[in-house]
């Protein structure tokens, strides 16, 4: 990047069904959250990241609806897509305009408003990220295709189903302290086992629920910080990207579009997994927290799971993971979630995270993982 | 009847589904207290995702695996016949041929004659390449038997069928001697466009039609053969339930032991346009060179296919593939009336 | 699945059609421009091997609008290389495991309601079983 770029504001509405709001709604909630944050009133540019407005909710041209809703026209607008990392995305957009000089003060919005899909409305927009061809086409869903990642997984690392329960059981605690998070209770072992089974071996308690949400990040250049900001620097973005059909790669148990955007990260900082005190990871399903793990070099090959013990990924521990509950806890309206996971990584840094405050924290890894790892987005955040 | 040249049969491939309902789960449902034993005691029943498509594509698949010398771009002829064409417009032949390779350069259509659609199949080939307007012809016999849920024909109609691919006699595994057609206008079964399940006469299904047309069409090859049903090793008939079989074979003088190979109704029951084709390959996988095979058809409307078989001993090396019998021995049993209904779309979600 | 979508899939569902490299030979499916081995832009139309085995499978526990339960998915690893996924078929899900032998079979594999058309195309089944002549 040729320009620093920092984060000077962050807005997250409660994530979950919200039955009484729309997609101007919810954007606008983060968007006025984030710019009050900031203390700032206009920027040069929005990105809204989404993935599902066009099939679940009729809406394409997003990002002028939201530009409209939130009082920003004639800012330059536009959506960003990119599957379930389409928040990710869209920070990363905005990153890219200030780095490049083209904007001073750039927002990224993530948005998405799952509840307005009936049936199976839902279930089809998000196998969209699949192949359609090769993949949605035949019946293969969100949940289909993690479960065979995670058979996979099981056959070759001989891994049992109860040893995924770290991961919910660490994102439901997290989730439990934080007030905008959709899943407010803890969860134990004895849940996760009883849990119904969506796509054996994927349980209820392995998958991140189907709600709405909206979060936003100001982002902008070293010349617009003033005495009142609380500023963290992105120090790394990067996206990467691998086949859209699982059959097609090398080898399915290996995220290497997350594992190439993290090294980006990590080359471009000369920090390493070592170095961050938090990960903020896609969690959607227990098995791509996993993959992601090992992905980014925190657990070797067929670890993550050995790795993922409480005093390891706990608050306390030496990397916590998903600590405003994640994907699984806080909850995942799609295309949002990449920004959810910016803006918690900012609060945790700038030691604003409450009661899911990591002591000390300095450097903050969030990844947003599309497609079943057919792209990613990882942005490296420090103060 | 007879052709310009001499034709045969130089593959064949049939089909099965996996699903079998035992008759007593549908008595269970339907006259649980009734006197009369179901005349099969388990019949075939295809899986959610088959139809006579599907079906018609894996006998049709075994066929050409069996000739794998004969490029099938150079099949000018693919017919399917039966009565449960997947679609009421739209041929299922144009599927088959285009699963099997056999597109663009083909004559391609679905035959209609109630349970005589396959053999006019046979029939058409036989011409087709007996003439020499091609140099193979596929005729494919094959049905999603339907029945009206408690009706009598819901306890033997069955599903499956057989490919049979004809070419010239001199690569054929088994030559066609001669054939015969005998049809008159008979209402015995019908079903009416755009009803679901078909009518049938009940007795009136018997002497007048299936005796009439099966034992006139059977006895005019003979005669035109010059020959005596026990000049022939094997006889294969159109198997609506076990007992017309029997007793029209012994009419014609056929023993036991010559239609027991092409009996297959007993184990899956009558697949209507499919059960004459599938008892022909039940005796193709069993037949010796220089062995002869009788065959006739019958089909409600109605009318009778007759013909007369040689076989070569090509038919040593064209048995890859499953056979009729492995087909038969593959069952997953369907104990449930509901999951039953559910298999044959007799109640859908949709 | 829209009717032009899938008549331009016909060669890869019926006939599993994908692409070999002229270059390098690597086989591609489902098919692409692009050679994923060497980059190379001039591929053939490559009907790959009908067998191979299970790489992966799972059971879902709803079939889809369209599908019919049981809604059975797997990676099948072809023997000719490439991993593809499919449906299973005839197949009872307790009785699924990975490594385990299967075929092409052409099946439905969409179904727009019963006034609407077919989707035919590649799934795989446990070969069936060959008895001993008899």
């Amino acid at each position: 990047m040729r320009d620093d770029v920092f984060i000077l504001g962050v807005g997250r509405t409660p994530v979950g069904e919200h039955w009484h709001l729309g997609l101007r709604e919810l954007a606008a909630a983060a968007i006025f959250e984030a710019l009050d944050d900031a203390g700032i009133e206009s920027v040069d540019a929005l990105y809204v990241g989404n993935m599902l407005s066009g099939g679940v909710n009729g809406q394409e041209n997003l990002a002028t609806l939201v530009a409209d809703a939130a009082g920003l026209l004639p800012v330059e607008a536009y959506k960003v897509e990119a599957a379930c990392a389409s928040g990710g995305a869209a920070v990363r957009a905005a990153t890219l305009a200030v780095a490049s000089g083209a904007a001073r003060v750039a927002l990224a919005v993530g948005v998405e408003k799952m509840t307005d899909g009936v049936g199976e409305t839902v279930a089809e927009g998000l196998a969209t990220a699949a192949d359609q061809d090769f993949e949605a086409s035949h019946g293969f869903s969100f949940a289909g295709l993690s479960a065979l990642l995670m058979r996979r997984y099981m056959h070759e690392t001989g891994a049992a189903r109860d040893d995924f329960a770290a991961f919910s059981i660490n994102s439901h605690r997290n989730a439990a302290a934080n007030g905008r998070a959709m899943f407010r209770e803890a969860i134990d072992r004895d849940d996760f086992r009883r849990s119904p089974m969506v796509a054996s071996p994927i349980c209820v308690l392995d998958a991140a629920p189907i709600c709405d949400g909206a979060a936003a990040v100001v982002v902008a250049s070293r010349e617009v910080l003033r005495s009142h900001h609380r500023p963290v620097r992105i120090a790394a973005s990067a996206v990467a990207t691998d086949t859209i059909d699982l059959g097609s790669r090398a080898d399915i148990l290996h995220l290497r579009s997350a594992a190439v955007s993290a090294e980006r990260c990590f080359r471009h900082t000369g920090f390493g997994p070592d170095d961050v005190d938090l990960f903020e990871a896609h969690d959607a399903f227990t098995i791509i927290a996993a993959l992601s793990l090992e992905a980014c070099g925190f657990a070797p090959r067929g670890e993550a799971l050995r790795f993922a013990t409480e005093e390891r990924i706990g608050l306390a521990g030496d990397l916590p993971m998903s600590t405003f509950g994640g994907l699984k806890g806080r909850g995942h309206p799609v295309g949002a979630s990449g920004t959810y996971q910016v803006a918690e990584a900012t609060l945790q840094l700038r030691g604003e995270a409450g009661p899911n405050q990591v002591a000390g924290a300095r450097r903050a890894l969030a990844q947003s993982v599309g497609g079943h790892g057919s792209v990613a987005v990882t942005h490296l955040l420090e103060v | 009847m007879k052709t310009a040249r001499a034709v045969g049969i130089g593959g064949y491939g049939a089909y099965v589904p996996r699903y079998r309902v035992p008759t007593a789960t549908i008595s269970a449902a339907w006259r649980p207290h009734g006197a009369t034993k179901p005349a099969v005691a388990e019949k075939s029943v295809p899986g959610a995702d088959e139809d006579v498509v599907t079906m018609a594509i894996e006998a049709g698949r075994t066929a050409l695996g069996r000739i794998p010398e004969l490029d099938p771009r150079t099949i000018g002829a693919v017919w399917v016949g039966s009565e449960s064409k997947p679609y009421a417009v739209k041929p299922s032949a144009t599927v088959v041929a285009e699963a099997l390779g056999i597109t663009p350069a083909t004559v391609a259509a679905d035959f209609e004659f109630a349970c005589k659609a396959g053999s006019e199949a046979m029939q058409t080939a036989v011409a087709f390449v007996g003439s020499g307007m091609t140099e193979a012809a596929l005729a494919i016999g094959m049905d999603t038997a339907q029945s009206r849920p408690g009706d009598a024909l819901e306890y033997t109609a069955g599903c499956g069928g057989a490919a049979h691919l004809f070419v010239p006699a001199d690569q054929a595994l088994a030559v066609v001697e001669g054939s015969v057609s005998y049809v008159t206008d008979t209402p015995d079964f019908f079903r009416r466009e755009g009803a679901a399940y078909p009518e049938h006469g009940s007795r009136f299904t018997g002497e007048p039609s299936y005796f009439e047309h099966t034992l006139a069409a059977s006895r005019r090859l003979l005669a035109e053969l010059g020959a005596q049903a026990g000049d022939f090793d094997h006889a294969v008939f159109h198997q609506p339930v076990p007992k017309f079989v029997v007793r029209a074979s012994e009419e014609l003088g056929f023993t036991a032991e010559q239609i027991r190979h092409g009996l297959v109704a007993p184990r899956m029951g009558n697949a209507y346009s499919g059960s004459s084709l599938l008892g022909l390959a039940a005796v193709l996988d069993q037949a010796r060179p220089g062995e002869r095979i009788f065959f006739c058809s019958y089909g409600s409307g109605a009318g009778s296919d007759a013909f007369a078989f040689h076989v070569t001993e090509r038919i040593d090396e064209r048995r890859q593939g499953a056979r009729v019998a492995d087909y038969l021995d593959r069952r997953r049993e369907i104990t449930d009336y509901g999951h039953y209904l559910r298999l044959r779309s007799k109640i859908r979600r949709d | 699945m829209d009717l032009p979508r899938y008549h331009r899939l016909r060669g890869a569902y019926y006939r599993l059609e994908g692409r070999r490299c002229t270059g390098c030979g690597a086989v591609a499916f489902p098919p692409r421009p692009a050679c994923r081995g060497c980059g190379g832009r001039e591929l053939e139309v490559h009907a790959l091997a009908p067998r191979g085995r299970v790489h992966s499978f799972t059971e879902m526990a709803t079939a889809p609008r369209g599908f019919d339960p049981p809604h059975l998915m797997a990676l099948v690893e072809l023997e000719d290389g490439p991993i593809i996924a499919a449906q299973l078929t005839d197949i009872d899900p307790e009785d699924i495991a990975i490594g385990m032998e299967v075929e092409m079979v052409t099946r439905r594999i969409q179904e727009k309601g019963p006034h609407g058309y077919l989707v035919y195309g590649y799934k795989f089944r446990p070969p069936v079983p060959r008895g001993e002549a008899s």
